[in-house]
């Protein structure tokens, strides 16, 4: 399988010649990718390609070797990850990462404190603010979480922690969306309700994607980019890429390699 | 001068102490993920143990035998019986759990042998000096401590690096489940880990014993040391506790030695000699924070953890 | 309403009536040991309290707790050594002492982790331990008397053990409460957060470094003041207060009461003292059986005593 990614002209996220190495490995090569305002991008991965050294300084965690990293126009190449939150860049987590002791509706609601200015506010309760519920029950009524906003998320099913790490992205008014593999784990039921999801929230949002899932890649993506062993290969419209020799070639021979 | 060079001597035996200390925490820690404030108690047990095998048989060597041997089995059945429940949880229910158990041990020993410590005669043979360099003259039982400990050391590092047994150890540390998967008697290997960590921490508290101290609750204060110890030199790594200790007993003995005279270049003498002792006392952990500003891991941290 | 009712809150509430009325009941059988024995209660509660806003709320287990009743009581002692005994001097400079120590710690210790964290917390409070034997001004290891206690003026006669009872009591609750409020106000969201998943916190921008660093100051400062209380109750400062093995049972309190609530530390002050007192009249080694009891609450009753009462009032 291959890597898909998205670049395109007018950016509100801008990868510009972005490498990583560890040691003797290239782990990404010189990338360079721009997501525009308001469009889906879908970003298809596989694990030997390193694509997560794009989405990794993207969000902060591991500093490229070269290149720069800007997202409305800041240069975010070297802000710690809370600073590109409060910038407007909201990701959600391959690896199921929430709050399991607390509830759905908390999990949100933290979300939304995060960016309702500081936290220094010892005496209210915090579960008993509106401005902090409010949101959190209309993020989670996106996702179609309302009904379990009580329930405890070590609960939850797989699929329904999926949707509450979008739930989460959400609540924080984000500019951009960042989902590193939304549907990963789940079956096709679920899968098919989160690209329903998905759909709706693109037309309000930039979304970067970066999806296993082809079909969810073809349902969604306005522009797709393809990353190979950490190189690009291709980008274009989604019609334009499948009918890419190189890509077909990358992902055929795979598969060769695969079935053979 | 000569004092500068017995005091840097004593460091680098108080190291040592620390270091057959520091491994023993350390390679638990780094194979079992297991906190045990209890390991000065088996520092304790093993001082206590070769007091009275020493006094039974009128030999130290035949004492110190029989106590690394009496240490290790207690290490041993420690482990089965209480900290093989623990493993798996939080580090919070290990400190809670093993500072029972310390709490119980120092009972125990005021019990069995009564609340007024021992005294472990040195044998006789031991009590010269030894002339290290010219005109330079160092107790030769504080030489031999120094030089067994390097040789367990050394028979430490060929054990985790050389053997199969080792290899077990280090494959141990790095993923417990895969090697329980391959076949391994985990719990075997676990316990006889902790019974390696127990007899070095026997070895410790009975070669300290004729020059230092046998009483209860001695292992307490030497452990807050070796945990330093550990977080300077970096939790799981067996090199890292080798160079803190000797750098931590080096800067702990020489700098109680010569703090107050330093002060007393700068201070007036009575300053200096209340303001000395507590100084120097504060020192390794003065120490121990500037390291962790610079380098929260340690510096040689173990890299999988 | 009937959501309150359970045998758990029942217990607490019966719990603060009983503290509430042991003085009358001293007085009434004489025995005046058994005030004693509760103001030292009261007192350590009051440091489990605080101990806990950090350690069951915050995820930072602290081993050096203790050392804040230590710079309390000698903030305390060091003052009334000099001859300045106004309570209006004292205790603003316990608090405040203890408040800057713990940012010192606090800063440092709060760039760790996990079992790191809890031996560098270990580290320091024995640091301050042996600084305090090397006072010899103020007795160093033997420990200084206090002649006089804290003089707060018509305000408040410390002297008077009953009226002194009744203030721990009275600071304990408004600790209780103050920390419940903390805990449920936005600050404790962060600081909960914090200690359920760090990383996730500062992923949706939460910088959490600096609020660790407030709640570990807070539960310092409230440890500074149970340290001057207890230098005031014991007419006595040494370096003991300070010693690890009494941080160790700050948290032996925390997690036999109830990590999960403000009060829980409240019961396991009571319980674990009690049972002390108790077991120390039984038998001289009384140690032997009080350490395999930690050992087994670890393995049995995580959750405490709050816990057993909360499984109970569910059947």
């Amino acid at each position: 399988m291959c890597c898909w990614v998205q670049v395109v002209t007018e950016a509100l996220l801008q990868v510009e010649h972005v490498s990583k190495r560890f040691g003797g490995i290239v782990a990404s090569d010189d990338i360079t990718l721009r997501c525009p305002r308001r469009r889906a991008s879908c970003h298809h991965r596989t694990k030997w390609c390193g694509q997560e050294h794009i989405d990794r300084p993207a969000r902060g965690r591991a500093r490229p070797d070269a290149g720069r990293i800007a997202f409305g126009g800041h240069d975010i190449t070297a802000l710690p990850t809370y600073r590109r939150s409060q910038l407007g860049l909201a990701r959600s987590f391959q690896i199921t990462s929430l709050f399991p002791d607390f509830t759905v509706l908390d999990n949100v609601a933290l979300a939304v404190q995060a960016h309702a200015g500081h936290s220094f506010h010892f005496w209210q309760a915090a579960r008993s603010e509106d401005a902090l519920r409010e949101p959190a029950h209309a993020a989670l009524a996106r996702v179609g979480l309302a009904e379990r906003s009580g329930v405890l998320v070590s609960r939850l099913s797989h699929g329904e922690h999926r949707q509450l790490e979008i739930a989460m992205a959400l609540a924080t008014s984000p500019r951009m969306l960042l989902l590193d593999e939304p549907m990963a784990g789940m079956g096709p039921d679920e899968s098919a309700r989160m690209v329903n999801i998905l759909r709706e929230l693109k037309r309000e949002l930039t979304i970067l994607l970066i999806e296993h899932d082809m079909e969810a890649v073809f349902a969604l993506a306005d522009r797709i980019t393809v990353l190979v062993y950490g190189r690009t290969i291709a980008s274009g419209a989604p019609e334009a890429i499948r009918a890419n020799a190189e890509v077909r070639q990358a992902y055929l021979g795979e598969q060769e390699a695969v079935d053979g | 001068m000569l004092y500068f060079i017995e005091q840097c001597l004593n460091g680098v035996q108080l190291g040592m102490l620390l270091f057959l200390l520091a491994a023993g925490l350390t390679l638990i820690f780094g194979i079992m993920d297991l906190v045990n404030l209890a390991h000065g108690s088996l520092y304790m047990i093993g001082a206590y143990f070769a007091a009275t095998f020493a006094a039974l048989t009128g030999s130290f060597i035949a004492g110190a035998l029989l106590a690394l041997l009496a240490t290790l089995l207690v290490g041993m059945a420690v482990e089965v019986i209480a900290m093989r429940r623990l493993y798996g949880r939080d580090h919070l229910d290990h400190v809670l759990g093993t500072f029972g158990l310390l709490l119980f041990f120092n009972e125990l020993v005021r019990l069995i042998w009564g609340p007024a410590g021992m005294t472990l005669p040195l044998p006789s043979q031991m009590l010269t000096a030894v002339e290290v360099l010219p005109g330079v003259y160092y107790p030769l039982y504080r030489l031999v401590i120094i030089l067994s400990t390097l040789v367990v050391a050394l028979l430490l590092y060929l054990l985790v690096m050389r053997t199969r047994i080792g290899m077990l150890i280090r494959a141990g540390a790095s993923n417990r489940e895969m090697v329980g998967a391959l076949g391994v008697n985990i719990k075997l290997l676990y316990t006889l880990v902790f019974g390696l960590g127990a007899a070095l921490a026997g070895f410790a508290g009975l070669m300290q014993a004729p020059i230092l101290t046998v009483q209860i609750g001695m292992g307490e204060n030497i452990l807050i040391l070796a945990f330093v110890v550990i977080i300077i030199g970096g939790i799981g790594s067996i090199r890292g506790a080798f160079v803190a200790s000797i750098f931590v007993g080096l800067i702990d003995t020489v700098g109680r030695a010569f703090l107050p005279d330093l002060l007393r270049l700068f201070l007036s003498t009575n300053a200096a000699s209340s303001a000395g002792p507590a100084i120097s006392s504060m020192l390794i952990y003065m120490l121990m924070a500037a390291i962790l500003v610079f380098r929260p891991e340690g510096l040689f941290p173990a890299s999988n953890k | 309403m009937s959501a309150w009712l359970n045998l758990r809150n029942v217990f607490v509430v019966a719990l603060v009536v009983m503290l509430a009325l042991v003085p009358v009941y001293a007085a009434l059988i004489g025995n005046y040991f058994l005030m004693s024995l509760f103001t030292r209660i009261v007192i350590l509660a009051m440091a489990a309290v605080s101990l806990n806003l950090i350690m069951g709320f915050g995820g930072m287990v602290s081993f050096g707790h203790a050392a804040y009743l230590g710079i309390g009581g000698y903030a305390i002692g060091i003052l009334a050594k000099e001859g300045i005994n106004s309570g209006f001097l004292q205790w603003p400079l316990a608090l405040a002492m203890s408040a800057l120590f713990a940012l010192a710690v606090g800063a440092l210790s709060l760039r760790t982790r996990g079992v790191y964290f809890i031996m560098i917390t270990l580290a320091f409070a024995q640091m301050v331990y042996y600084i305090a034997i090397g006072l010899d001004r103020y007795g160093g290891d033997d420990g200084m008397t206090i002649y006089k206690r804290s003089q707060f003026g018509d305000l408040i006669n410390l002297s008077n053990k009953t009226a002194f009872y009744y203030l721990c009591l009275a600071l304990l609750l408004l600790t209780v409460y103050v920390v419940w409020r903390i805990v449920n106000s936005r600050f404790g969201m962060v600081i909960q957060g914090a200690r359920s998943n760090d990383r996730r916190m500062r992923a949706i921008g939460f910088p959490t470094y600096r609020y660790k660093l407030v709640c570990f100051v807070i539960a310092g400062t409230i440890c500074g003041l149970a340290g001057a209380l207890l230098v005031n109750h014991t007419d006595f400062i040494s370096p003991a207060v300070m010693h690890w093995t009494r941080s160790g049972d700050l948290i032996v309190m925390a997690v036999l009461g109830g990590m999960g609530t403000v009060f829980g530390p409240v019961i396991g002050a009571v319980a674990l003292l009690v049972l002390e007192e108790v077991l120390s009249g039984v038998t001289e080694y009384w140690q032997i059986i009080m350490g395999p009891i930690f050992l087994l609450v670890v393995l049995f009753a995580r959750g405490g005593i709050d816990g057993v009462l909360l499984g109970a009032s569910r059947d």
